[in-house]
Formats: C-alpha cells, structure tokens, sequence
C-alpha cells in the first residue's frame, strides 16, 4: 500500500520536498552537535534537560490520544468514528516516532544507545519508558496497517486484531503515565514531586493530541477528497473541551498546594515561572501566553454553540494545541531546573542550533504523518462511499 | 589484577548459561565492578565509607583552595572558565545555598557567609543510582557512588535525580580544557557525567583521598561501620549535619558547624 506515497499532485510533492530540506539542514545542525556536544545547546550544569526532553514529553501525550478515539469505536461501538480512528493511530506512530528521536538527540553519547537493551535496568523508570514507547509504536504500526488493509478490500480487520486494539488502550494510557514517572519520583524536585503528575499529564494529552486531530482532519478535508465527516469532528471536540477543563483544574491544584502551603521549595518555581524571580523573569511571558490561550479556548470550547461553528472549533484547538506546547513542551521540563538544587536561579534559553535541531525533528514526523495519511486517504478516497464494518 | 578462581568459576558459568564465554571475557570492565579488579594488597577496606568535613578549620582562602586543587588537579577535572559548562567534583558554596531550608536571619554572621566544602555524598540510598537506565552508575559494596565513564549514554537523568548538584555533564570536549594533564589518571570524553569517586584509584593503592590528604585534617575518610574509626570518633564528639536529610537519600558526608568561639565560651560561662 506504500507505494500510494509515491503517486500525488504538486502540492503533495512540495510539501514532502519542502520537509525533507527541513530534515536536512537539521540533520547538518545534528552533526555539528554531535561532534561538539551538547554545548551547542543552551542547557548547562543546572538547567540539563530543555527543549528536546520536553518536546519527547509533550509528544508522548499527543501519541497517547489515539486512545480518546479508540475507546469510544472500539470499546462503545460509537460507529462515527470509523473513518477517523485511523487517522489517530497514524498520529500516534508519527508522534512516538518524534518522541524516539528526540530522546536520541538528547543523548550525550549517542552511539552506546543500545545499552539501555544491553544492560536492563528494571529500577529505572526510563528503561520502562523505552519498553512502553518501543511498544507503543508496535502496535500502532500493526493495527493501523492492519485495518487499513481491511478498508482497502472493504472488510473486517483480522480477528487477531482484535485483542492487539484492546491492548493499546491500557498501553496508551502506560505512556504517559511511566513518562510522568520520569519526573514524579525524584527526590528535591519540588515542582516535579507531585502525584498528580500522571494524572495531569493525561489530562493535557487527551486534550492536546485530539485537538491536534481535529487540526489534521480538517486539513485533510480541505486537501482531498475524503472527509472525515462533521459529527466525528463535534464529537472529538467534546472530548478536548472536557480534557482541557480537566486539565486547567489540575494544574489549579499544583498552584493552590503550592502556595497556600507557602513551603519555599514548592513556591519557588511557580514563581519562577508565572512571576520572576530574584529578577529572573525570561520565562514569564510565555507562560502567560500559555495561560490566555487556555482561557481563550476555554471559552471556545464550552460553549456549545461556539464549539459547534468549525472554523471556531478550529481557533479553539489552535490555541488550545500552542497552550499546552509551551506548559508541557517547555514550562513544566524548565521549572523542574528552576530555581536548582542550590535555590539559585540559572536561566536557560534554547539556542538556534537546538531550535533547528527541534524543527526538523518535527520536520521528520511530519514526513511519516503525511505519507501514512496520504496512504489511508487515498485509499479512503478509493473505498468512499463503501460503509465500513469493523 | 588477579581474579580468584571462584570470582572466576561464577563468571564462566554464568557466561555459558547466558550470553556466551567470549564475548563477555573480550568485556570484563562491563561485568564486575572496578573493586573487584583492583584487588590489591594494599587496597583500603571499608563496609562504608564516610567523610567528616569539620568546618572549623576552614579559615582562609588558601584552606579551600588546596583541597579543592588536590582533586581536580589529579582527575583532570577540566576548566572552561563559565559556569554553564562547569565540571567540579568538590566546590565551595555558601550555607544557604549548601543547606538550604536551613538557613536564618539571625544566624552567626561567620557563618551565613562561610563557604562550606561540597562533593558528592555517596548517598546510601542514592537516587542517581535509582534512576540510571544502564547501571554507569551503581553503588559499591564499600558504599561508593561509582560512575563507569564508559557505559554511560549521557541522558543526564542522574543530574535531575541527585539533589545535591554533585554531577557534572561534559557538554564539550573536557581534554583541551586541562590545564596541567595527570598522565596517571584517564581524561574523558565528550557526553558522560562525571563526579567525585571518592578517590577510589588511591584506596586501591592503599592511600586516603587526595582532598582528605590535602586537608591538613580538616577533612577525615573512614569506615563509618567501625566504631573505633576516627570518623565515629569525630561523630561522637561533635554535632554534626547533612545536606538535605529529609529526603532519605543518606548522604555519608557530615558537618562539623564552625560556631563561633565567643558563642560557646559566653555558653559555658553561664553554666
Ligand atoms: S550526592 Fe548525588 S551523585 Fe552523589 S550519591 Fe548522592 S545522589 Fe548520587
Ligand atoms: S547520564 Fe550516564 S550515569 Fe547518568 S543516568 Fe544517564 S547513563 Fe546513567
Ligand atoms: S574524595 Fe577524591 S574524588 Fe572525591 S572530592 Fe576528594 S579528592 Fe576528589
């Protein structure tokens, strides 16, 4: 079915040419990087993880969101989302595709990568973060295949498919949990040691990646010829709303135990962020920015009758998607650094070479998106009409 | 370098079982731990290992320096001269920021401003071991923090697992950032994370720590498991504290406070 990649318009072919130049000059950036080290970047003794870990942790959660549209055709036979659960499962490899990638990038030592297989470490959390993602990606690969395969000769999916489907669905919500494991068990990290983390990090998933969908389909729609229909796009547009009320609230509790309690450790870094502190304030407006878009779509978003005209749908999951970006993507990985160990603030900012590095990561995931939805829409545009039957 | 037959024998057998006999010979550093290669004579025993830091003989520049010099001098700690691509094994830090939550207002001015001696603390329940995902770093049966520069991939978790700011990462290539190269000690490469050893190379050859020799007494190794060692000794005569004990990690690096004379005699007399 690959070979459907191969054949499109100009349009088609722009965009790929257009991102495989992305991926190139990232990858010259990478080896610059590789031969001079993580000095290239902005991070340093205090600040050692930034912008790659965080995009790795934001993109596990929009991996993770396949599931908000597995659970309801799947598990509660909510048949409207047939046409679209593909679309989720392919963003869902692209996503931990990135995720992967960016980790590598992290890596001081790239080339010993295999010895976190080599030498199992079952009392790291990020030995069963590899074993999660590496199995993640498996099954969405396998399932998305699968039934496109089915679509493609307008049947069912194999019946050992099945049981794989059931399976992700825990997997999914694994995740993001074990990633947010990463960050919640470690001792003096006081805006990391919360056990609402996981929760949190659920929260902004199903939020952040369903919107994103709603983003992709709605593209899809302009540009071919398969639509993926509007009671699907409502429908997942629900589930973001009550995520991102979810979500909001959680991180309303982080804010209130930390403050009310008043213990410096906890305060400190909420500081940091949203106030500045002793006179360290590079993060606080984006962390602003962050807070009105997530009003902004709030309000988008619950009203029913706003949420219910597309093109404001379309706003809402824009600001939304950037919202959530810079909480999770930077915010939340930063202040973890912020102040340090010592309760000194060491500011970090990432440099152009780690800003290109991080777009042609994107850059490469985009690629697998666009060629894994160019193959399920043409044969969507193939099957259109056929009623599908999972 | 010899191995005993029967540290011998389990490695073979273990070896057929698993993996396969040559592959694992061709990497014997990967599979036992650097103590049990450096089985020499003279090697420096201990159930665990601890340090006394005793403040109070801290008193000039030149205190801090030596001791601070005999470490990165010999390991070949590399000098970028800026604080983002810093590698220190053992640094000097103010009281707040070494203890912080500890400090106050009305704390003897000499000592809100003294520089207190830093370095890993060889934790007893270390969290950078905790968290390692390829075991480069792993705890030895004497209590030491080890780091294997050469398994570890550089992902840097150790750095946001300790809470001590012991760690250091080599964003650059450390090599042309050494002053005045040790030829006995290996310099490292690029990517991995490096910190204090408790100078595990000299206990090997039966010396004490560089920072501890260098010391002039300010700073006392031992076996703390031993009773009669100077460390207990030290412990039983003074107060001490640790960094941050709240959080269970069991740092075996203690305090002794430098308070001031006038404060104790003024004490005593009230008595
Ligand atoms: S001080 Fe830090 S690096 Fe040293 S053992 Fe404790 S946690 Fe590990
Ligand atoms: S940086 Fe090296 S020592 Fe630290 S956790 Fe990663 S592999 Fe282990
Ligand atoms: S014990 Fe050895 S390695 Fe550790 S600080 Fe002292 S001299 Fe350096």
């Amino acid at each position: 079915m690959l070979e459907k990649a191969l054949v499109g318009g100009k349009r088609y072919w722009t965009w790929v040419f257009f991102l495989l130049a992305v991926v190139g000059i990232g990858f010259i950036t990478y080896l610059q990087q590789f031969k001079l080290g993580l000095g290239i970047t902005g991070l340093s003794r205090d600040v050692s993880w930034g912008l790659y870990i965080g995009q790795f942790t934001f993109l596990v959660g929009v991996a993770a969101s396949a599931v908000m549209l597995v659970i309801p055709y799947y598990l509660h036979d909510f048949k409207k989302f047939g046409k679209i659960v593909i679309l989720g499962e392919f963003l869902a490899v692209s996503a931990v595709t990135m995720c992967i990638l960016f980790i590598f990038v992290d890596m001081g030592q790239p080339m010993r990568i295999m010895n976190v297989v080599l030498h199992p470490t079952p009392n790291s959390i990020m030995f069963w973060d590899s074993v999660v993602l590496g199995g993640y990606l498996t099954l969405n690969i396998i399932i998305g295949w699968a039934t496109l395969h089915a679509d493609k000769k307008g049947t069912k999916p194999a019946s050992w498919v099945k049981p794989l489907i059931y399976l992700s669905i825990p997997w999914a919500v694994s995740i993001h949990t074990v990633t947010a494991f990463l960050y919640a068990g470690l001792p003096g990290r006081h805006f990391w040691l919360s056990a609402i983390m996981a929760a949190r990090f659920l929260a902004s998933a199903f939020a952040g990646g369903p919107a994103l969908l709603i983003i992709l389909a709605l593209i899809v729609r302009k540009f071919t010829k398969f639509d993926p229909g509007r009671e699907p796009i409502q429908a997942i547009g629900k589930i973001v709303t009550y995520a991102m009320i979810a979500n909001v609230f959680f991180l309303l509790l982080e804010v209130f135990t930390a403050v009310y309690s008043s213990i410096p450790g906890h305060t400190h870094p909420f500081k940091y962020l949203y106030l500045g502190l002793e006179g360290h304030a590079k993060l606080v407006p984006l962390m602003w920015t962050s807070s009105i878009l997530a009003i902004v779509s709030l309000v988008l978003l619950i009203f029913p009758s706003i949420r219910r005209n597309e093109s404001m749908l379309a706003l809402a999951c824009i600001a939304l998607f950037v919202s959530l970006w810079i909480d999770k993507g930077f915010g939340l990985i930063i202040g973890g650094f912020v102040p340090n160990m010592f309760e000194k603030v060491t500011e970090y900012w990432p440099t152009l070479p780690e800003t290109i590095i991080t777009i042609s990561v994107w850059a490469v995931g985009f690629l697998v998106l666009t060629i894994l939805y160019k193959v399920a829409v043409s044969v969507r545009e193939e099957t259109a009409g056929i009623e599908l039957e999972h | 370098m010899s191995m005993d037959r029967r540290e011998f024998l389990k490695i073979a057998g273990f070896s057929t079982i698993g993996i396969g006999v040559g592959w694992i010979l061709s990497r014997p550093g990967e599979f036992l731990e650097a103590s049990q290669f450096l089985q020499t004579k003279e090697l420096l025993k201990a159930k665990q290992w601890a340090m006394v830091v005793d403040m109070r003989r801290f008193k000039t520049e030149e205190d801090y320096r030596k001791v601070i010099d005999a470490c990165h001098k010999i390991h070949n700690v590399p000098d970028f001269g800026n604080p983002k691509d810093e590698i220190k094994w053992i640094w000097a830090d103010t009281f707040e920021h070494a203890f912080p939550g500890q400090e106050n207002e009305f704390m003897p001015e000499s000592m809100k401003h003294k520089p207190f001696i830093l370095l890993c603390n060889h934790c007893e329940n270390p969290p950078c071991v905790r968290v390692c995902p390829t075991k480069a770093t792993f705890k030895r049966k004497d209590g030491i923090t080890m780091q294997d520069l050469h398994r570890c991939i550089g992902c840097r978790y150790c750095m946001a697992a300790c809470p001590f700011g012991a760690r250091s990462f080599n964003y650059r290539d450390p090599r042309p950032a050494i002053k005045e190269p040790n030829p006995e000690y290996p310099t490292r490469m690029i990517g991995v994370v490096e910190k204090c050893t408790f100078c595990e190379e000299r206990l090997a050859k039966g010396q004490i720590p560089a920072c501890v020799e260098a010391s002039n007494g300010a700073l006392t190794f031992g076996d703390i498991a031993d009773p009669n060692s100077e460390v207990r000794r030290l412990l039983n005569t003074n107060y001490t504290i640790r960094r941050k004990a709240e959080l269970g990690t069991r740092p075996v690096v203690y305090y002794i406070l430098d308070i001031p004379t006038s404060v104790v005699s003024g004490g005593e007399s009230n008595a």
